[in-house]
């Protein structure tokens, strides 16, 4: 080890949702460049590769190189003008800068949405119908005797989920890991995650409710008709036998992802599998857990939760937080055209909206915070170039269940971090509004209920 | 002649690890303009690895190549594609007043692209 | 820089110095009360109002992650009650499980100015401090959920005892934590690992451990005692809600000796059966459990009273959450902790006209008028779970005006009241002073945070100032005046500022060798790394510790 590198332990990789806190960083100093990343997965490495200090402006306005300052001022007088500003994104952040972000749109009177609503937001609709019966990871590699995998690609896109937390590891009252566990793997097709599963049941497109609203009514002990696998693809036998398994079990974990949010159905389909997970504790102690996909998602949906008492979809323009899902969700808002300015916080909804949303965001001034060139911030009028958290950012984040997380950032960087260009642009549109804006006929008087 | 078809929308190994480098990258824009098709599929419509074709949905479409995939993978009638601006050129915007627009089993028609000797793309 | 203080012309209750309704001078400096102020000092003329000290809540559930899935799960207990942003206050939302910022401006609001959060598991203390520190105005702390931790109970079994004592002020120092809590201690390992099976009696084994709840109580009881803790275990007795449960309630508080220990929301522990029916409706058992506690000075509780309506109960005793859903029928949360603890959470809405719901409000209010020293018998609902902290003037009213109780009495299922005492005990009425000790002076006593809950010089500048009103539910809602710290938050019934409190925290002494007994079960068990485990200063903000009192060197243990 050379004089201008250093070893960083139990840095935290935040590139998915399982937010793996075992990362042993070398940090070449002198080049702001991680070049070796132990435990990381495929995806982390080359998170961990691939973000180190670009020679990038401050701050872009128009296109023109700015300063940090002068792009400050612009982006606080747009939110200040905005009759329907919106703040997105908030995955990719620090819980500081989620903090700072909602205090930004209750000021403004705004509409603040994460991520989720784009990613599991079904799932937190359905858990505000169903509930969840849930546990930490550690439950799951310490007592998970069957877990099943739905609508998901862990191989791909949550690797350590196999091998840090529910399939591989070996746990208090499941020694001999993998082989004291039965996988079970429900999808439409054949994926590199297939190979891990004890069992595969493929069920046929648009067909998950209907397989799960079967396996609800054996579970109840009810008949189901063998015309469902006719209908899913799924025959009675595999999903009695499915159900006989699920019964008998000590402990159970269901993780589900985008092919019941994403699809036909959406919160329907979560609410089954959730619904499902709490008819199995009749019998045996059964768990559900959506598999997150950001570093921060959950962060950005506790601290949204705890600050409004909603978890994303918010709207502030009354006085008070309003959710609604469909009004308030930044899809819906972009695409019916009803935001007139939008503060995007490490994400790039340019690249994956839908094609009418993507268009309206054209038309109207867009601020952007990322570490890197995106599709959105080469369209936006303000362009934030910011550290990267994790990397460069200390701060706190939270894993997919919740448990929250302290980074140990590799190296500094010149940029700022979202949570202090949040903070000044706070603080600028606080100057610029004299205060909080308090919608008309808001009694000029502190209230309080 | 075009085929109605059902595209996913998904993550890979191979696409997280290239957006981490660049969304404007090379390999990024390469594996997020190509979708997987069923081998039988394919060979009904005359494509093969490489092959244009043009996915259209209700709301928009695209041109991308085509990679083939065996039948106990991805069966026929079925398309993969990993997320990009390119796959969110086929997704409505309509979310059914749940705020998720819908990326998984868009229905999609599925031509060939004819180019001529000179590839214009 | 906050101006001094002289509160003029108020009626003084500071139960703490014995003062019971003077007239006299009130002042407040550098966030203190002194014996003087100069004369140039703001004056607040406080003539025809109540000044006490601010109030103390030693357990609600107000924030961390068991609280914000409670939060989130109902956006309906929300959408009708909205609290609307000021110029200078953040904006929030309402119900039984209100937004962060909304809770601390609705506890002052209502004249409180420090609160304990009741349950939290050691991987979610960094949570509960980030919400609390977005929880203003009132001062804060929580307890930690150790009672039904893996690591400690394999120290216990294989009789580990000073290895247990440091692991324990290790947890408690590591997450910042206030005081140490069993909630149904035994009951994780048989729900999590043998099929959402309970814990029933206190001599029962715990599932793979060769331990019963009787022993780890004991042991918990003991070692919080020698730690010198300035609050001892608090207890959430095993077998909450079920008919009979007093018994388990007298002998867990029996295996006190003589030691310090508090039981909490007893109320809900103080159910009796009709004679030789044990499946049958409980009764009330509150007159023998409030006489154990007047009897036992070591003792100390927390009603936890039950209020109609709509409340949330949320636990860390996941078994009793799943038997409440039965009841409810609808959404339901489960949420285990690796190796730390259990949560259910489940909405639920106590009426007047059902028998056991009656009951609960019946004995709730026997506990209060039953109790010989307010001093150990204190204020709570359990807020969510009995009831809604907004709740809190009309049960002050229900203690404080008898012909009020009565006519509430006759709106509530009749044969439950049958079966409480409540009857014999209707004439109590509390004094102003009573209140303020149960409310007040009381808990801070009980939590041994010294400088709260009394307005001696040295106290802190928390000071509530009431408008004397007959109406004693109205007169508890909209305290006039509130200064926390000695700035005045509220004046004439409004927000004048917002305001951060601080967060108390204990950090008993531990030998550091213990760190290579918890590192390997770590490495081994749980899914988060070992270093980045303890909570970090930087979650601290404005914080004080309170200093522990650590006993001579304990007596061997066989």
């Amino acid at each position: 080890m050379g004089e201008n590198t250093k070893i960083v332990a139990d840095a935290t990789c935040t590139f998915c949702g399982c937010v793996c806190d075992d990362m042993v960083l070398t940090v070449d100093l002198e080049h702001h460049r991680i070049i070796k990343s132990e435990n990381a997965c495929v995806l982390g490495k080359a998170w961990f590769k691939e973000h180190g200090i670009e020679e990038r402006p401050y701050a872009l306005i128009d296109g023109r190189e700015a300063t940090t300052e002068e792009a400050v001022e612009e982006a606080a007088q747009i939110l200040a003008e905005a009759r329907f500003p919106i703040i997105y994104g908030l995955s990719d952040t620090t819980c500081e800068a989620q903090r700072v972000a909602v205090a930004i749109a209750d000021m403004v009177g705004g509409n603040l949405d994460t991520t989720t609503s784009v990613c599991h937001g079904p799932s937190g609709i359905a858990f505000q119908g169903v509930g969840e019966s849930t546990a930490s990871l550690g439950e799951i590699k310490n007592r998970a005797d069957m877990v099943v995998f739905w609508g998901g690609n862990p191989a791909e896109a949550h690797p350590r989920l196999f091998t840090r937390y529910a399939v591989t590891p070996k746990g208090m009252y499941v020694p001999n890991g993998k082989k004291d566990r039965t996988i079970v793997l429900v999808d439409v097709r054949r994926t590199l995650s297939t190979p891990v599963a004890d069992i595969f049941v493929q069920v046929k497109p648009r067909s998950d409710f209907e397989v799960l609203w079967a396996l609800r009514a054996l579970v109840k002990g009810r008949k189901v008709d063998p015309s469902v696998e006719e209908r899913t693809g799924v025959s009675l036998a595999v999903l009695e036998d499915l159900v006989t398994r699920m019964k008998s079990c000590n402990f159970g974990a269901l993780l589900f992802g985008m092919g019941l949010t994403m699809n036909r159905g959406r919160h329907f389909n979560s609410g089954a599998l959730l619904a499902l997970a709490t008819d199995l504790n009749e019998f045996t102690h059964w768990v559900a857990k959506p598999v997150r996909g950001h570093g921060n998602v959950t962060g950005a949906d506790n601290v949204v939760s705890w600050q409004t008492g909603f978890p994303f979809g918010v709207n502030f323009a009354r006085g008070y937080p309003r959710f609604n899902p469909g009004e308030f969700t930044t899809v819906d808002v972009l695409a019916r055209g009803d935001a007139d300015a939008a503060l995007i916080i490490a994400s790039d909804p340019a690249s994956n909206f839908p094609k009418a949303a993507i268009e309206h965001l054209k038309r109207i001034p867009v601020i952007t915070l990322d570490p890197k060139a995106t599709h959105t911030s080469q369209l936006a009028r303000v362009a934030f170039t910011t550290a990267t958290y994790g990397i460069s950012v200390a701060g706190t984040v939270y894993r997919m269940d919740d448990v929250p997380i302290t980074l140990r950032p590799a190296f500094e960087s010149p940029y700022p971090s979202d949570e202090q260009i949040l903070t000044a642009i706070r603080e600028r549109v606080r100057d610029l509004l004299g205060g909080n804006r308090l919608p008309a006929g808001t009694p000029l008087a502190a209230t309080v209920s | 002649m075009a085929a109605k078809m059902t595209l996913i929308g998904g993550r890979s190994n191979k696409q997280g690890t290239s957006l981490c480098a660049s969304k404007f990258g090379a390999e990024y824009i390469e594996l997020s303009s190509t979708v997987e098709m069923n081998l039988e599929d394919m060979a009904r419509l005359g494509l093969t690895n490489d092959s244009k074709v043009r996915l259209r949905s209700a709301v928009g479409e695209v041109v991308v190549r085509c990679k083939g995939r065996q039948t106990k993978d991805l069966p026929p009638g079925i398309l993969f594609m990993t997320y990009g601006p390119v796959s969110s050129e086929l997704m409505s915007s309509e979310t059914a007043g749940t705020g998720m627009p819908i990326s998984k089993n868009v229905e999609v028609e599925v031509e060939p692209v004819l180019v001529p000797a000179s590839d214009g793309g | 820089m906050i101006s001094p203080l002289r509160i003029v012309n108020g009626r003084i209750y500071d139960p703490a110095n014995g003062i019971d309704g003077v007239v006299r001078d009130l002042c407040l400096q550098d966030g203190k009360v002194v014996d003087e102020v100069p004369p140039d000092a703001k004056r607040i003329d406080a003539r025809g109002m109540v000044v006490m000290p601010g109030g103390v809540d030693i357990h609600c559930h107000i924030a961390g992650p068991k609280v914000n899935l409670a939060r989130k799960v109902q956006p309906e207990d929300h959408r009708q009650d909205v609290h609307l942003r000021t110029r200078v206050t953040r904006s929030g939302t309402g119900g039984t499980v209100p937004s962060t910022f909304t809770t601390g401006y609705r506890y002052a609001a209502l004249g409180y100015t420090a609160a304990m959060e009741a349950a939290v598991t050691p991987l979610g203390a960094r949570h509960t401090l980030e919400e609390l520190h977005d929880t203003p105005v009132i001062d804060k702390g929580f307890f930690v959920l150790v009672g039904n931790n893996v690591l400690l109970y394999r120290l216990l079994q294989e009789g580990r005892r000073e290895e247990f004592r440091h692991a324990l002020a290790w947890w408690l120092s590591t997450t910042k934590a206030y005081a140490p809590k069993l909630v149904n201690p035994g009951a994780d390992e048989l729900w999590k690992g043998e099929r959402n099976a309970n814990i029933t009696s206190l001599d029962q084994k715990i599932g793979p451990f060769d331990l019963t709840p009787r022993g780890v109580i004991a042991a918990f009881i003991e070692t919080a005692n020698e730690l010198g803790l300035p609050h001892p275990v608090h207890i959430h007795c095993n077998n909450l809600g079920h008919t009979g449960n007093y018994e388990t309630t007298l002998e867990t508080m029996r295996i006190a000796e003589g030691q310090r220990a508090h039981i909490t929301h007893i109320q809900f522990h103080s159910y009796g059966s009709v004679a030789g029916k044990s499946g049958d409706n409980p009764t009330s058992q509150a007159r023998v459990i409030g006489d154990f506690v007047n009897s036992h000075p070591n003792i100390s509780a927390d009603v936890g009273a039950v209020m109609f309506g709509r409340s949330t109960s949320m636990t860390a005793d996941a078994p009793l959450a799943y038997m409440l859903r039965r009841f409810g029928g609808g959404k339901w949360i489960n949420a285990d902790t690796e190796n730390e603890s259990g949560c259910g959470i489940v909405p639920f809405t106590y009426q007047d006209r059902v028998y056991t719901n009656a009951l609960q409000w019946a004995i709730g209010l026997e506990l209060f008028l039953l109790s010989e020293d307010p001093w150990r018998m204190v204020f709570s609902t359990d807020h969510p779970n009995g009831g809604s902290f907004m709740s809190y003037p009309r049960l002050i009213r229900l203690l404080m005006d008898a012909e009020y109780r009565k006519a509430e009495m006759a709106k509530v299922n009749q044969q439950a009241l049958e079966h409480s005492g409540l009857r014999d005990c209707q004439s109590r009425e509390y004094s102003l002073y009573e209140i303020a000790i149960i409310t007040r002076a009381g808990p801070a006593r009980l939590l041994g945070l010294t400088q709260k809950g009394h307005l001696g010089a040295g106290a802190d500048a928390d000071v509530t100032i009431y408008d004397e009103d007959p109406d004693k539910e109205k007169m508890f809602s909209t305290p006039r005046y509130v200064i926390k710290d000695g700035e005045l938050v509220i004046e004439d019934h409004e927000f004048r500022a917002d305001h951060s409190g601080r967060l108390f925290h204990v950090a008993p002494d531990y030998d550091s060798g213990i760190e290579k007994v918890i590192q390997p079960f770590f490495e081994d068990y749980y899914t988060i790394e070992f270093r980045n485990y303890p909570v970090a200063d930087r979650y601290l903000h404005a914080h004080q510790t309170i200093p522990t009192a650590p006993q001579a060197a304990a007596a061997t243990h066989p």
